[in-house]
């Protein structure tokens, strides 16, 4: 059968130069566009910034993107929305970004050790700690040092991520000594454990406690002071359009992104 | 099924395989397919800082978290040889209505994500749980956040494995024997004691060492169900995923203990038991 395996190549292979024109033409169409009209190719061309953010920022920052495209005509923000520390490692090993943003200030540190970020980082928002307990507060917590009791199982974040670190400046701040029955990996872990009412009580962020809406509730305790989180964000020194870059760490740094942050539960700096 | 016609007489010689050519077609396939497994593990090595590799193994974390891991697996997979051998019998040699779906269901832990498997668990054995909600009720045990759920985890998501290869040797077996036996007037526990277990023995061993191994590899179902407690339910992966969170050189340091222990286990296993293959 060489016959007819050899003939639909010709008509595919012109399907592919006509393909192939078209794109050539639409690639050209803006330059001269652009000479015309005397002002930059950028306006008319589809650009994309890639933000990398800290996962608490999630709900945030995808609003805020979507008022960002609104004032920007042709952009599109892409996220990379995962544990600091990850991102920051990706960032070093040279993954695309645009934009970092970190939820603690030692790793942006690192990051900016590793020659990784461009001029100096900006704090725009911090979090505080709070008791999450499932609806209805089963163990009737009160305060911190309802968490020493026997009777009831907290999860805190394990020490080797931010929020296990704040919980643990927190609790010695405090002087109560918890006995948990497990160190989560990250926030969320330690807020689906609480959800599923499996454990009583776990130490997380208030913007996690409001995000997590009705199945879990917040208690705030004075302690949290001494443990709050710095959000810092800064432009990638690798990145191809800085002036987007810069343009995106303008906006949450702005009136209208902190009342975005705000929002979400996010203290202002 | 394979190479045993009911024709054939049972002694059978084997063929002179020695001679034929070496089968270069098979060889090309075969050779990318292996560098592509091997590949990941030599940018492993590339990045082991050795000269730490001795201390890490004596810490006292490192040591609990291996031991933990390897205490568990063990125990899940006598749990699963238990439990599973059985199910495997049951797929392979009876008819009952609904087996087809049964055989599905095994190897549902299989695809599903292990986290989503963990989850489930929690949804079920969790002291919320259907069925966990009774239990803590009643005695006051809450399953998650023990070793015991350690356990749990990996048998759910490793004991497919068991239970998917002994029914294919199962299957594979020649049932013409287990019919001598019977007709020689072995009951049916001797017989499935001395004819079907010998000669299903190498499936029932792969499907132990597979079950083994995906249990010491275990994370998403054991984080998620067991929680994470060192000397408690920290195992070998959740040490080297937390690890990773600080120092990517620890964690593969770790990686590469439990690697090596693993080898070693297996490989001294079947030098003892199977002899040279």
């Amino acid at each position: 059968m060489p016959d007819r395996s050899g003939s639909p190549a010709p008509g595919r292979r012109a399907a592919l130069a006509a393909a192939l024109l078209l794109s050539v033409v639409a690639a050209c169409a803006p330059v001269e566009e652009g000479a015309d009209g005397a002002t930059s190719t950028d306006a008319s061309a589809e650009r994309t910034l890639t933000v990398f953010a800290a996962a608490s920022l999630t709900g945030s920052f995808e609003e805020l993107a979507e008022r960002f495209e609104d004032g920007h005509a042709g952009t599109r923000v892409e996220f990379n929305f995962a544990g600091s520390s990850d991102l920051a490692a990706q960032i070093a090993a040279g993954a695309p970004a645009d934009v970092f943003a970190s939820a603690n200030t030692s790793t942006m540190r690192r990051a900016v050790e590793t020659g990784a970020i461009a001029g100096e980082p900006e704090v725009f928002a911090r979090n505080v700690m709070e008791i999450a307990v499932p609806a209805g507060n089963p163990a009737r917590i009160e305060d911190l040092d309802d968490l020493a009791r026997a009777d009831v199982k907290v999860a805190l974040c394990a020490e080797e991520v931010p929020c296990g670190t704040a919980a643990r400046t927190a609790l010695e701040e405090a002087g109560v000594q918890v006995d948990p029955v497990t160190l989560e990996q990250d926030v969320k872990a330690a807020l689906t454990k609480v959800r599923l009412n499996e454990v009583d009580a776990a130490l997380v962020y208030r913007t996690d406690v409001r995000e997590a809406g009705d199945a879990v509730e917040g208690i705030s305790f004075p302690e949290a002071r001494s443990a709050v989180n710095d959000y810092p964000i800064a432009v990638v020194a690798e990145s191809a359009q800085a002036d987007l870059a810069e343009a995106w760490v303008g906006l949450v740094t702005s009136d209208e992104g902190r009342a975005v942050l705000l929002d979400a539960g996010f203290q202002a700096p | 099924m394979t190479g045993t016609g009911p024709t054939s007489g049972p002694p059978r010689r084997g063929r002179p395989a020695a001679r034929r050519r070496f089968p270069w077609l098979l060889a090309v396939p075969a050779a990318l397919g292996f560098a592509f497994l091997i590949l990941p593990f030599l940018g492993l090595l590339a990045r082991t800082p050795w000269s730490t590799l001795g201390t890490r193994l004596l810490m006292p974390e490192v040591r609990d978290a291996l031991l933990l891991s390897l205490g568990t697996a063990t125990v899940t997979t006598a749990i699963a040889l238990v439990l599973g051998v059985p199910l495997a019998w049951l797929l392979a040699r009876t008819e009952f209505p609904g087996r087809g779906i049964v055989r599905a269901l095994v190897t549902v832990p299989l695809v599903i994500p292990p986290v989503v498997g963990g989850v489930a668990l929690l949804l079920a054995l969790g002291r919320n749980g259907v069925v966990g909600r009774p239990l803590y009720e009643w005695t006051g045990y809450s399953l998650p956040f023990t070793t015991a759920a350690v356990v749990v985890a990996q048998l759910f998501v490793a004991m497919p494995f068991l239970v998917i290869s002994v029914e294919g040797a199962l299957r594979g077996a020649d049932r013409r024997y287990e019919e001598a036996a019977a007709t020689l007037g072995a009951s049916r526990a001797t017989i499935f004691r001395r004819v079907t277990l010998p000669m299903v023995g190498p499936g029932v061993l792969a499907g132990a060492v597979l079950c083994w191994s995906r249990a010491l590899g275990e994370f998403g179902a054991t984080i998620m169900f067991a929680g994470n407690f060192p000397g408690r339910t920290q195992t070998m992966p959740l040490a080297v995923y937390l690890a990773m969170q600080q120092s990517p050189e620890g964690a593969v340091v770790l990686s590469l203990v439990l690697l090596v222990v693993s080898l070693a286990i297996l490989i001294g296993l079947r030098d003892r038991w199977v002899g040279t293959p």
